[in-house]
């Protein structure tokens, strides 16, 4: 199928005597149980981090019982969801409340599997990759919209209508942060987004100035699209009982929260690709080695993941006009005009 | 304020408060200095709780095996759910020759007490007191009934509290 035949498409050929045909369907079901099985596991693993990090925070210690420092605690409340019962509003429509968790999910996962792990670890390396990612994960908001909506029940539906209100706005700003980035590197590929990167220095250093302030929008914009706490208008625990998966139990429950803290690591990725120079090790230590790359993409993602948990333990929430206030009013401006910077010190040459 | 004013004054100020929470994280992420959290079954050995925890109502001892009841039944009378029976006879006393009470079982049910302090209020002579134990849980009702004064002892006469 492919021209350029990856290690697991060899060896299934090779070692279990496959057809090139069949060697690619069965390369595409390991690959997608493979990252079935990542999102789980980043999943689990992020809520656990959120619990500890904010313990820390509160002076507490969070879970520390369940196998070493805790770490089984999520795997523990994961399998109680899987053993709830699945309840639901009586007048809902059923259809499009039994999809919509699927949308987050589905979304999160392929959004997922354009992140470059590794210079060898990458699933799709497609040419649009940077888009790709921003317009999979607008998709998502359809999924939250969906179980608002089919609820049937009004502070659900508040929930999906300010979710669609706030992830939009906010995917123009990162969009706008990520066509500046994009204007730097001239490429929308993350592979060769990375690859400028190993030649120029990370982004944040090469694009200086109009990088930096892209990267606090990013950062801004980034939190607010995955509904953290600053911008968590879409649950608001204490306005609309969680918002739009009040009616949502179980395992149905759980996909969103997953989805969640992915969508966290997602946008994590994404500022460390645009920033932070992916897998590449600072001053190139160990970029020679293979797959060393993932434990730097790992350990600088969870670093993102961390400043947005200290922004979740520290900041007050907004109310919904001062969240567009910031969206129209502040971010949006200031990234057009990044833009431009960009496009002037590219222009005059004056990246390092 | 002016645009650009506002945004120069929310960036300071929001890296203000991260420094502030910033602080508070790493320095417990590094040290625990500041854990507030018990870690309950662990400290079991260590855990004191303090003078004025509500745990059960206990009868005081002095190291004599004496304790200060003269079964006056205020405490009973007090109680406002009936958590307090006092089992009480009359003896002659020696030294007067006149028949005076004596406790014979200061019975008190923790399963009905809902740890009001009135009967601790209403002693005067501060026999009753509040214990701090409260590792109460049990897999028999009957154990919660329990007899406060303890098997052997005898009254100590005199003792008054100066603020009642």
């Amino acid at each position: 199928m492919t021209a350029n035949n990856t290690i697991i498409t060899d060896f299934l050929m090779n070692e279990m005597h496959l057809t090139a045909d069949l060697a690619f369907w069965v390369e595409i079901v390991v690959v997608a149980a493979v990252y079935l099985g990542v999102f789980a596991v980043l999943g689990l693993f992020l809520v656990w981090m959120e619990r500890r990090v904010a313990a820390f925070f509160q002076l507490r210690l969070g879970p520390n019982r369940r196998g070493p420092a805790g770490i089984f605690q999520t795997v523990a409340d994961a399998l109680k969801l899987v053993s709830k019962e699945l309840t639901g509003t009586e007048k809902r429509d059923r259809f499009l409340y039994t999809i919509a968790p699927y949308f987050v999910i589905v979304t999160a996962l392929m959004a997922l599997a354009v992140l470059p792990f590794s210079y060898e670890l990458q699933a799709f390396d497609i040419n649009l990759g940077v888009f790709f990612i921003t317009s999979v994960s607008s998709v998502a908001v359809i999924g939250i919209f969906l179980a608002g909506w089919a609820s049937n029940n009004k502070f659900s539906l508040i929930g999906g209508m300010r979710s669609g209100i706030q992830m939009i706005s906010y995917e123009l700003s990162t969009g706008m942060v990520i066509v500046a980035m994009a204007v730097l590197t001239g490429t929308l590929q993350l592979s060769e987004i990375v690859g400028y990167q190993q030649e120029h220095g990370w982004l944040i250093l090469s694009g200086h100035i109009p990088a930096i302030i892209g990267f606090m929008i990013f950062m801004i914009a980034g939190t607010a699209e995955s509904n953290r706490t600053p911008f968590d208008l879409v649950e608001a625990e204490s306005e609309l009982g969680s918002g739009y998966h009040s009616e949502y139990s179980g395992m149905n429950f759980a996909y969103y929260f997953l989805a969640e803290f992915v969508n966290m690591f997602i946008i994590s990725a994404m500022a460390v690709i645009l920033f932070f120079g992916a897998w590449l090790s600072p001053f190139g230590i160990t970029d020679g080695i293979p797959y060393v790359g993932v434990i730097w993409f790992v350990i600088k993602t969870l670093g993102i993941v961390f400043v947005m948990m200290w922004f979740r333990w520290t900041f007050p929430r907004f109310r919904i006009d001062q969240l567009l206030t910031l969206e129209w009013k502040y971010l949006i401006p200031i990234s057009m005009v990044n833009i431009v910077l960009m496009a002037i010190v590219v222009w005059l040459g004056l990246t390092f | 304020m002016s645009y650009f004013g506002d945004i120069a004054n929310a960036t300071k100020t929001l890296l203000t408060g991260m420094k502030v929470t910033g602080k508070y994280f790493f320095v417990n992420f590094f040290t625990r200095k500041d854990v507030i959290t018990v870690e309950y079954p662990d400290n079991i050995d260590t855990l004191k709780m303090f003078d004025r925890f509500r745990g059960e109502v206990v009868m005081y001892h002095d190291e004599n095996n004496q304790h200060r009841c003269d079964a006056c039944t205020m405490c009973e009378l007090a109680c406002p759910n009936g958590s307090i029976e006092i089992v009480w006879d009359k003896a002659i006393n020696e030294e007067t020759g006149k028949p005076k009470k004596f406790l014979e079982k200061h019975i008190y049910h923790l399963e009905m007490c809902t740890m009001c302090g009135l009967c601790i209020e209403a002693c005067p002579a501060d026999a009753i007191q509040w214990g701090q134990n409260f590792h109460h849980s049990t897999r028999d009702r009957a154990s919660l009934t329990k007899v406060l004064n303890q098997p052997g002892s005898s009254f100590i006469p005199g003792y008054k509290n100066p603020k009642k």
